[in-house]
């Protein structure tokens, strides 16, 4: 059902029935190592190129939501997913062996939450089963893409994010087991005029804040009907930015009530200056950790906002701004 | 919904963002790139002692050793991790040079010789070699002119 401008309520509350998360060898010594299902210990994942194995995590990801599920590929209805790569060749080679009727869709690092938007909506409407969704990013394929090549000495400013080596699947069904997808808000494109690529945090900020008030509005919800409100990789910078923000406009979020995917995947140790970024940010994040403690109903509530620059290396060089997109959706614990 | 003009947030944005410590940056960048420096006078010293060098000679040598060094360096995954440490003083050395080359050819391995190494082992040095190459010529063309009107 259609709420306000932007925002939809599920009735049927879709459920996420399955789960699973792979990870590369640098996040497999991080803070949620143990959540994880898979972890490769060398970053090719035994490929011949970064970009296979990009491709290779998906694949697991999947495998292993399938598995989980105790289903077969024939009975899921759709596959609906995106990565970062140029004409997301990881996502659509990997729909390649599923033989599932395939959706690709892409808004950078806010891929995850609008994947599953969508398909919490689809599964809503009865027009599917079970739906496959998530997201994924590879560091050395990230990075290549957008940056220099990996092995290139350039001085990162404190500023800059860590790209995630990660996927995470889920399967959103009609019935089953598992946290229910209750609510969404589509997020809309904002650009304040930010240039600065290794400073994405102070870009998404607004799009954080914008989405996380329309949220809010639209479905006459305060900060209090959440037990944590989760933003996908806004970052060090991100976050106090878009506390501030919020501030301004009579929303405050306490601090413990508030959780960066980006800043919670790594151990303090692992320098990845002002925190995790990319599309398997919040993917990795929701599905292992925050699924789990959902399962397990320590939370019972949640507000999860993936946030993505869609910026390319080329408009970067052309002196473009950087426009930027939030999509938020509500999981609530079976016991609600 | 956001209610916020660009200069506004613009203001908020440099508020909230992290500077670059530049101070402790240009120490860094002074201590390892003058450390490259002490190193490659210890090669051009080995050079013109144990070998048939002289001053004038034992640059190609040395740079050749140098950037030998930094291939292996690089290779193993080393570099770039001294580089966010040094910045500058691991950039601007000849290693820097060698550093990016290297890099890039290895990137694009996985596109083949002609096409990945070939075609991108200087897309990020060619730009150095290309206005290198420019501004030597400028110089020498001031230079020449300059004797040939007898100024210098």
């Amino acid at each position: 059902m259609k709420i306000g401008k932007q925002s939809w309520s599920f009735q049927q509350k879709p459920v996420i029935s399955s789960s699973a998360t792979v990870t590369g060898p640098f996040e497999g010594k991080g803070a949620i190592a143990n959540k994880i299902d898979l972890i490769h210990k060398d970053l090719y994942m035994g490929q011949p190129s970064f970009e296979q194995a990009h491709q290779q995590l998906i694949e697991d990801a999947c495998q292993l939501t399938v598995q989980k599920a105790s289903i077969r590929y024939q009975e899921i209805d759709l596959f609906i997913s995106g990565d970062l790569i140029n004409q997301m060749t990881p996502t659509n080679f990997a729909a390649r062996h599923h033989h599932i009727p395939f959706i690709g869709v892409t808004n950078a690092c806010a891929t995850s939450i609008g994947a599953l938007a969508l398909s919490a909506l689809i599964v809503d409407s009865g027009n599917a089963q079970h739906i496959l969704t998530g997201a994924a990013s590879h560091y050395a394929a990230v990075e290549k893409q957008f940056r220099y090549p990996t092995e290139y000495g350039s001085q990162k400013p404190p500023t800059a994010q860590w790209t995630v080596t990660g996927a995470g699947f889920g399967l959103v069904s009609q019935t089953g087991k598992g946290p229910r997808v209750t609510k969404a808000t589509i997020g809309r494109v904002i650009d304040l005029n930010q240039t600065d690529p290794f400073n994405m945090g102070g870009a998404m900020a607004p799009a954080a804040a914008d989405t996380i008030l329309t949220h809010l509005e639209e479905h006459q919800a305060s900060v209090d009907d959440y037990d944590l409100i989760v933003t996908g990789d806004l970052g060090e910078i991100g976050q106090s930015t878009t506390i501030d923000l919020l501030k301004s406009h009579q929303v405050d979020i306490p601090k413990k009530k508030w959780i960066d995917c980006g800043l919670s995947i790594y151990k303090a140790d692992q320098n990845v200056f002002a925190g995790g970024s990319g599309a398997g940010c919040s993917s990795l994040y929701l599905y292992s950790q925050l699924l789990d403690a959902l399962n397990k109903q320590e939370l019972n509530r949640i507000l999860v906002i993936a946030t993505g620059a869609l910026l390319s290396p080329l408009s970067t060089l052309q002196k473009q701004s950087i426009p930027v997109i939030a999509h938020a959706v509500t999981i609530e614990s079976e016991a609600i | 919904m956001l209610n916020t003009d660009k200069q506004q947030y613009s203001q908020l944005a440099t508020k909230h963002e992290k500077k670059r410590p530049i101070l402790l940056n240009c120490v860094r960048a002074f201590i390892i790139g003058g450390l490259i420096c002490v190193v490659g006078q210890g090669i051009s010293f080995f050079y013109m002692f144990y070998f048939d060098f002289t001053e004038q000679t034992v640059g190609d040598p040395t740079v050749a050793t140098l950037i030998f060094i930094t291939m292996l360096l690089t290779g193993f995954g080393i570099y770039d991790k001294w580089a966010q440490f040094a910045g500058a003083g691991t950039a601007v050395p000849v290693t820097g040079f060698g550093n990016a080359v290297i890099s890039a050819a290895m990137e694009h391995r996985s596109e083949g010789f002609v096409q990945g190494v070939g075609a991108n082992m200087f897309k990020l040095a060619g730009s150095v070699i290309l206005f290198g190459v420019f501004s030597a010529f400028i110089i020498a063309l001031i230079k020449t002119s300059l004797i040939q009107l007898g100024v210098i």
